[in-house]
């Protein structure tokens, strides 16, 4: 008679090392065996095409001869350290934020001090880098490092809550910075007219960010709110403006703005861009942060009433904070949208990056046929912020413990 | 004071005072926002000479379109270059719709395969290209990919008569015959008894339990007639039309313009990257006992996929796929930065032909809002939908 032996049966097969892995994760069956082999051989012959045009074929000598533009367009260059010194402002911000915090800000950190490091020790030939420019640049490295190695020193006094005031205060010295004011000996005026370039887009993408966040917040009380006229007027305002592309608002406010104006009153083209971008953005600010209310539990508020909280308080202690925690990664989303969405002023004539690549770099004989070369760069000069964006979003959501939906 | 309102709350602090006082306000606000905006447009009018009227429509518009869906010429009226504009923006947002929907579902579907390779490629193509602003994706195709193909002589020639030019993509295209019209009929009495079939074999599929081949019969059905059509109507009903090559371009068979190719691809490719991460995170959504129970019920993975997991899905998944839809559909208004002549761009040019802004602007964001609520309700329909069949 057989007995099965316990100690004679196999252990079963084991996944573990490269031959497994390789196993489980690309040859699990015939037909994924199969999409591995045409993929590697796809993804081999595209890359090899690839590096071979952008080494060897592509002409980047339009991106090299104008990373000035590209960075600030038409900024004055006697007025360039306004630049620098918000740059050092932000670095040092970054370096304490890398202190208080870690996580991403210390991820962000090094990369923006390889970053800088980078800048300076590029090819000397680039020529439109001079070399007090490198150094304006590497500088930044020094302050990242200084503002964490402050965090290290003085410690406590530097408190998470002060940073998030230093941020935000920050965004204002920055503007005041790079416009300056009129008449002023030691900060001239800059004109909206001069800003270009990656200042631009960066300044329409903080102003639209800063200034559609506590509209859009408004606007979605407003909506949820029980008085019937407010509300009546937030919704026509939210889906008017969630039904046009954003080009129609930024035409209108070029093209129609100065009609419904006085002709005493002009605004500022730039200005005008603002204007349309934030509105924009608020009504779908406006639609997220109602999703964040439809979420908060009715018992919240009725507890809060209980303890005898006002309604203004038990919306902004109870209501709100829980709101926006809940909606934070449709929140960023939005930014990013919006951050992406600043492109379209070219379509009015500004010069943000892309503006300044199309009409000055392109429209230039000397660079015309480098059409890909251009906006490659200034693709993926896009991507570099958009994706940073994304990344801290989903690592901001893991730390807050909320689910992307 | 007492006699009004019986109570002794003082006026500044009664909630129906406090309500009422907001809403006033708020409508005084408004109001003289509007009242303001409109007498100065009034006056600017005035001044200018500008009627607000949309009379104008009816005038000859003078200005030519470079493509045209529906038959446009500088004799027809603005009206109708308005109405063509918008034809060429249905024409890209649907075929866009397809497109980007295909391509979006199997990119969703190969980022959670279990095949690494497959799932890493699907997820840097998303990063990739979610990330990258619409207008630049569109100049770089535009400016930096069809405008430099060869030009028409040397044009390229794909396996097939398909040639890829800087002039447009020019491929071969079936034109109808005078015998089109007679299989067309054919068509029709094929599909009618193919659906009447479909409703006979699922019932009795119902009734008996046994395998009816819901599917394949109607399908056979369908091409057995049409086929059959075909040949007994005489000459055939559809001629092959090549692309030949003249003497300034290809004629013949269809073309794709440029404008049309660089525009319908950026939306395609953009579209896409957020249509693979929906398709992604509706399928994750379907809980994993359900795969389960069903493989315990002994489903085959194909029945556990199309029965269970892809209906529950798509409640998760519809939602989003609509507002990408209408984005879509809104951010084909780039075309004005390519030349294509959507509904944007042939506004943009009504404006400086007859140099009325704002009707024409009201025009403009009439058709938008039309789209959107078009969308919105088809969105309401499906939601009412599900609700009603899942409860």
């Amino acid at each position: 008679m057989m007995t099965t032996n316990p100690d004679t049966i196999l252990p079963p097969q084991t996944d573990a090392g490269a031959i497994g892995w390789v196993k489980t994760n690309l040859m699990n069956s015939w037909y994924n065996a199969l999409f591995t082999v045409v993929m590697l051989v796809v993804g081999i012959l595209f890359l090899q095409m690839a590096i071979g045009w952008a080494v060897f074929s592509a002409d980047w000598s339009a991106v090299t001869s104008n990373l000035k533009l590209f960075a600030v367009g038409q900024y004055p260059q006697e007025e360039l350290w306004r630049v620098g010194v918000v740059l050092f402002m932000l670095s040092s911000l970054l370096g304490v934020t890398w202190g208080v915090w870690g996580g991403v800000a210390r991820t962000f950190a090094l990369v923006a001090i390889g970053g800088a490091v980078a800048m300076v020790i590029l090819p000397l030939s680039m020529d439109d880098l001079s070399i007090e420019g490198r150094l304006w640049i590497g500088a930044n490295a020094g302050f990242i490092a200084a503002g964490y190695y402050l965090v290290q020193t003085i410690g406590g006094a530097i408190t998470p809550k002060r940073v998030i005031w230093a941020w935000l205060s920050s965004f204002f010295i920055a503007m005041v910075l790079i416009r300056g004011f009129q008449g002023l000996p030691l900060l001239p005026l800059v004109g909206t007219n001069q800003w270009g370039g990656l200042l631009l887009t960066f300044n329409l993408a903080l102003v639209g960010i800063v200034a559609c966040f506590p509209l859009g917040v408004l606007l979605a009380l407003g909506r949820r709110s029980n008085l019937p006229v407010i509300s009546l007027f937030s919704i026509m305002f939210i889906e008017l403006v969630r039904g046009v592309p954003l080009i129609t608002l930024l035409f209108m406010t070029q093209v129609i703005l100065p009609l419904l104006l006085p002709e005493s009153i002009q605004v500022d083209r730039v200005l005008r861009a603002f204007l349309a971008i934030t509105l924009f953005s608020a009504a779908y600010m406006a639609e997220n942060v109602r999703g964040g209310l439809q979420a908060v539990s009715n018992s919240q508020v009725e507890a809060a009433k209980a303890l005898g909280l006002s309604g203004r308080h038990t919306m902004v202690f109870i209501v709100l904070p829980q709101a926006l925690k809940a909606v934070i990664p449709a929140i960023v989303g939005q930014f990013i949208a919006l951050f992406k969405d600043t492109t379209l002023v070219v379509v009015v004539g500004l010069l943000d990056i892309v503006g300044i690549g199309k009409s000055i770099v392109l429209g230039n004989v000397e660079w015309v046929s480098t059409q890909r070369e251009v906006y490659l760069f200034i693709a993926a000069t896009f991507w570099v912020f958009t994706y940073s964006m994304s990344y801290a979003s989903r690592k901001l959501e893991n730390a807050l413990g909320v689910k992307r939906h | 004071m007492r006699l009004l309102w019986h109570s002794d709350i003082p006026l500044w602090h009664d909630a129906r005072v406090l309500r009422a006082t907001a809403q006033i306000v708020s409508v005084i606000i408004v109001v003289s926002i509007v009242v303001f905006a409109a007498s100065n447009v009034l006056s600017a009018a005035h001044d200018r000479n500008l009627s607000l009227g949309f009379g104008f429509l009816s005038e000859e518009a003078g200005f030519p379109i470079a493509e045209s869906v529906v038959d446009y010429d500088e004799a027809k009226s603005f009206r109708y270059a308005f109405y063509a504009g918008i034809m060429n923006t249905l024409k890209v947002a649907l075929i866009g719709i397809v497109a980007a929907t295909a391509l979006g579902v199997v990119l969703g579907v190969a980022r959670i395969s279990t095949n690494w390779l497959v799932s890493k490629a699907a997820g840097l193509y998303i990063e990739i290209f979610r990330n990258i602003p619409l207008l630049i994706q569109l100049f770089f195709w535009y400016f930096g990919v069809f405008l430099l193909l060869p030009a028409v002589e040397n044009a390229i020639k794909w396996p097939g008569p398909i040639y890829i030019s800087n002039r447009g993509v020019f491929a071969v295209w079936a034109s109808p015959t005078s015998t089109f019209g007679p299989w067309l009929l054919f068509l029709l009495g094929g599909l009618i008894l193919a659906v009447i079939a479909r409703f006979a074999l699922v019932r009795v599929q119902a009734l008996t339990g046994k395998h009816a081949y819901t599917t394949i019969i109607p399908l056979v059905i369908f091409s057995l007639i049409s086929l059959l059509g075909w040949f007994l109507v005489g000459d055939t009903p559809l001629a092959q039309e090549t692309p030949v090559l003249g003497r300034f371009n290809f004629v013949g068979g269809i073309r794709f313009t440029p404008e049309f190719a660089a525009l319908l691809l950026g939306l395609v490719i953009y579209t896409a990257s957020f249509i693979a991460e929906i398709v992604r995170s509706g399928i994750q959504a379907v809980e994993k006992g359900q795969v389960e129970a069903s493989r315990a019920l002994g489903l085959t993975e194909f029945q556990t996929l199309r029965a269970v997991v892809i209906p529950q899905s798509m409640r998760i998944i519809i939602p989003p796929l609509i507002s990408q839809y209408l984005n879509l559909t809104k951010n084909s208004s780039l075309a004005l930065t390519i030349g294509y002549p959507d509904l944007f761009g042939v506004g943009r040019i009504i404006i400086n032909q007859a140099g009325r802004a704002i009707p024409v602007f009201a025009l403009i964001m009439a058709a938008y809002l039309a789209m959107s609520l078009t969308y919105a309700a088809i969105g309401n329909l499906y939601n009412h939908h599900v609700r009603f069949v899942g409860r």
